[in-house]
């Protein structure tokens, strides 16, 4: 049963090109210019229209954990904002049965001159709790963020991480069908967002709906089985979270094969070029033939104790593996000018699946950090070998380590 | 819990349909929007309960030296401070309100670009803090007036009618108010103009019922008759209320009300898209 259904979804904005009238005078200035120049030139606005969704059609069954995920301007936000209500549709329909609670923010409406406890009720009400919900789980939502000590304490008092915990916790109390959530878990320590992502977790499991926002891949792909991707307002993939989320990297803009900056014309060192030189050219690694891996920085100054290292990440950003030099080891860029570093892995052990490197450059630990890119250089691992009884799997593990059989034939039953 | 029997629609003017029954559904929202605003007034409760007795004291005072001794304007019998005090309640009942829901969208625009909730909501709760300020200054005006000889009487009963009135007054300019602000930031210089203006033009520090050639101009400002209705249940019958001078400013009560409500409403629904 599909608890959200999308119909030809639509939501038009208009952009005006002329300086906005958001003050009385620009708009009283603007008319007075619009009348005295109406017979030499027509002064009205040119605007245009920019469809910021655009014939978006979507079901999402009960008990689904649905990651909706896509580019800064893919239309995201905007179908939140019209899920929640907050904005209405320019054209299409929507159909959704259930109670729906929409966390956008962490901490809606949250008075940092009331205490704690004060808080719990009028977030808990801003968010669609009744007073006697609140109060039958105060204790729960009290236990959950561990604020046990400075419930009668004025929020402004709160560290950051206790202020996120009790605006988290209020929400997750809520009892909704339907859950819509954005970007929360970017926030607070690892153990928190870990408890967090437990609670949603045992949300989707009592069979409610999720609709999950995020651009942390590697939650999304942790807690969603499928995935929407948006690019220019408009669903360019539904499907399975790994495939969706592996289109979703391809298209991000570092997917070159690669990877090549101009020198910004700092003092700073840069990368100027990275590549992966796969064994089979064109992005594609053979699984266990060498890999090599090659970078170049541009150094106008020497470096102190330079440090470099990379991560080979899966297609949901996992890190598979590490490997770094340091100037203390091997020395390097300790003149001015420009160094390659050549990486060479004998035999790789990855799994088939779709991998980028993540590349940091920086002084020593503690010191500036001049340069981390992440997930670019994407390459594809294959194995030339023939597969086993159930195919080659991107999902079955990131790495196969060198093994052998040993069988022995026990003691046969009688 | 129990889902309604019914799915939710969302298509473009589907709010319009159920705007009222939704304002329904979240008065509870309402109580706590207000609850919220009067917590943090008093928070600090001495300056806050202070504030709300330093201003009128202080422009009782100032009001009676100017318009009593100086303008020696008349006072029909009345003390001087107690005329002054029961008008300035009125007025203050009335400003505290005006400016409260007239800076209401902005001051909650976090809440608005991230939750749905019928918007009316927001300018009708910032009234609470008005009503509170002027249970406080009532029990001011009591002391002050018992200390001259004038008791309660059962006129005062009638008295929560002209505070409603007041009260709708300052909501329905709020309404055109606090919507022009969100397009026009500059609507937010114009109320505190029109609140040091209106305490001169509202016959707050005198007695309009003396001056009858104006009353009919002036008694389109509807806090004339309020400000006459005050005087009437506080001051026991000290002053009438001229029938035709309420009836014209409840019309325009009326007609601020209706028109605010048109406007926000047609301007609401892009209130998240430009706050």
């Amino acid at each position: 049963m599909s608890v959200i259904s999308i119909r030809q979804l639509g939501k038009r904005y208009v952009l005006t090109h002329q300086p906005r009238s958001d003050t009385l005078r620009d708009l009283l200035m603007q008319k007075i210019r619009v009348l005295t120049r109406w017979r030499r030139q027509s002064a009205r606005a040119s605007t245009e229209e920019f469809w910021a969704l655009r014939d978006v059609n979507l079901d999402v069954e009960s008990g689904e954990v649905i990651g909706i995920i896509g580019k800064n301007g893919a239309g995201k936000s905007t179908l939140l904002k019209i899920l929640s209500r907050i904005t209405e549709p320019t054209v299409g329909r929507i159909e959704i049965k259930g109670r729906v609670a929409s966390l956008l923010e962490v901490g809606t409406g949250f008075h940092p001159e009331l205490s704690g406890r004060e808080n719990i009720f009028l977030n808990g009400a801003i968010l669609g709790m009744s007073r006697e919900e609140i109060h039958r789980k105060f204790d729960e939502i009290v236990a959950f963020a561990e604020v046990e000590r400075f419930l009668d304490t004025p929020v402004k008092r709160y560290s950051s991480g206790m202020y996120v915990r009790l605006a988290f916790a209020v929400a997750a109390h809520l009892e909704p069908e339907i859950l819509i959530v954005d970007e929360v878990l970017a926030v607070g320590d690892a153990a928190f967002r870990k408890k967090c992502m437990g609670k949603m977790q045992s949300v989707a499991s009592d069979g409610r709906t999720v609709l999950f926002v995020s651009h942390d891949v590697g939650a999304v792909t942790s807690l969603t089985t499928r995935c929407v991707l948006l690019d220019q307002g408009r669903v360019a993939l539904v499907g399975p979270t790994d495939q969706v989320v592996a289109r979703y990297l391809e298209q991000d803009s570092h997917s070159q094969a690669v990877y090549e900056a101009a020198p910004r014309g700092t003092d700073l060192p840069q990368l100027t070029r990275v590549e992966v030189l796969a064994s089979e050219g064109l992005g594609l690694q053979a699984a266990g033939k060498p890999l090599e891996l090659c970078f170049d920085i541009a150094h106008p100054h020497p470096i102190k104790g330079a440090c470099f290292s990379f991560q080979i990440v899966d297609q949901a950003t996992r890190p598979a593996t590490h490997a770094w030099v340091h100037d203390e080891s091997q020395a390097f860029a300790r003149h001015a000018g420009s160094t390659r570093l050549r990486c060479r892995i004998p035999a790789t052990r990855l799994n088939v699946g779709h991998y980028a490197l993540n590349v940091y450059l920086s002084e020593p630990p503690g010191g500036t950090v001049f340069e981390t890119l992440a997930s670019i250089c994407p390459f594809e691992v294959i194995k030339l070998e023939p597969p086993p009884l159930w195919g080659w799997r991107a999902d079955a593990c990131v790495y196969h380590e060198d093994h052998s059989w040993a069988i022995e034939d026990l003691a046969p039953s009688s | 819990m129990s889902s309604p029997p019914e799915p939710l629609v969302i298509e473009a003017g589907q709010t319009e349909r159920h705007y009222w029954r939704d304002l329904w559904r979240f008065r509870e929202l309402l109580g706590f929007l207000a609850w919220r605003d009067i917590k943090v007034r008093y928070k600090q409760a001495v300056l806050g309960i202070g504030w709300a007795l330093i201003q009128p004291t202080i422009t009782t005072i100032i009001f009676t030296v100017v318009f009593g001794r100086l303008a020696g304007m008349p006072a029909g019998g009345v003390p001087y401070p107690v005329l002054v005090l029961s008008g300035l309640m009125a007025w203050q009942l009335f400003a505290t309100a005006l400016s409260g829901s007239s800076g209401s969208l902005v001051s909650n625009s976090n809440l608005i670009s991230k939750i749905y909730f019928p918007r009316l909501i927001v300018p009708m709760s910032s009234i609470a803090v008005a009503l509170v300020d002027f249970m406080i200054v009532l029990l001011l005006f009591t002391g002050v007036a018992a200390w001259f000889g004038i008791y309660p009487t059962w006129n005062w009963l009638v008295l929560p009618v002209f505070v409603l009135l007041a009260l709708l007054a300052a909501l329905g300019a709020g309404l055109w108010l606090t919507a022009l602000t969100v397009k026009y930031r500059d609507f937010k210089f114009i109320v505190p103009f029109l609140i040091q203006i209106g305490v001169f033009v509202s016959p707050v520090g005198f007695r309009l019922d003396f001056y009858p050639s104006w009353e009919p101009l002036l008694s389109l400002n509807p806090l004339t008759s309020i400000i006459a209705g005050f005087r009437w249940c506080l001051l026991d019958g000290a002053q009438v209320v001229e029938f035709s001078s309420l009836l014209s400013g409840i019309t325009v009560i009326a007609i601020l009300n209706l028109t605010g409500v048109w406007y926000f409403r047609r301007t609401e629904r892009g209130f998240a898209d430009i706050i």
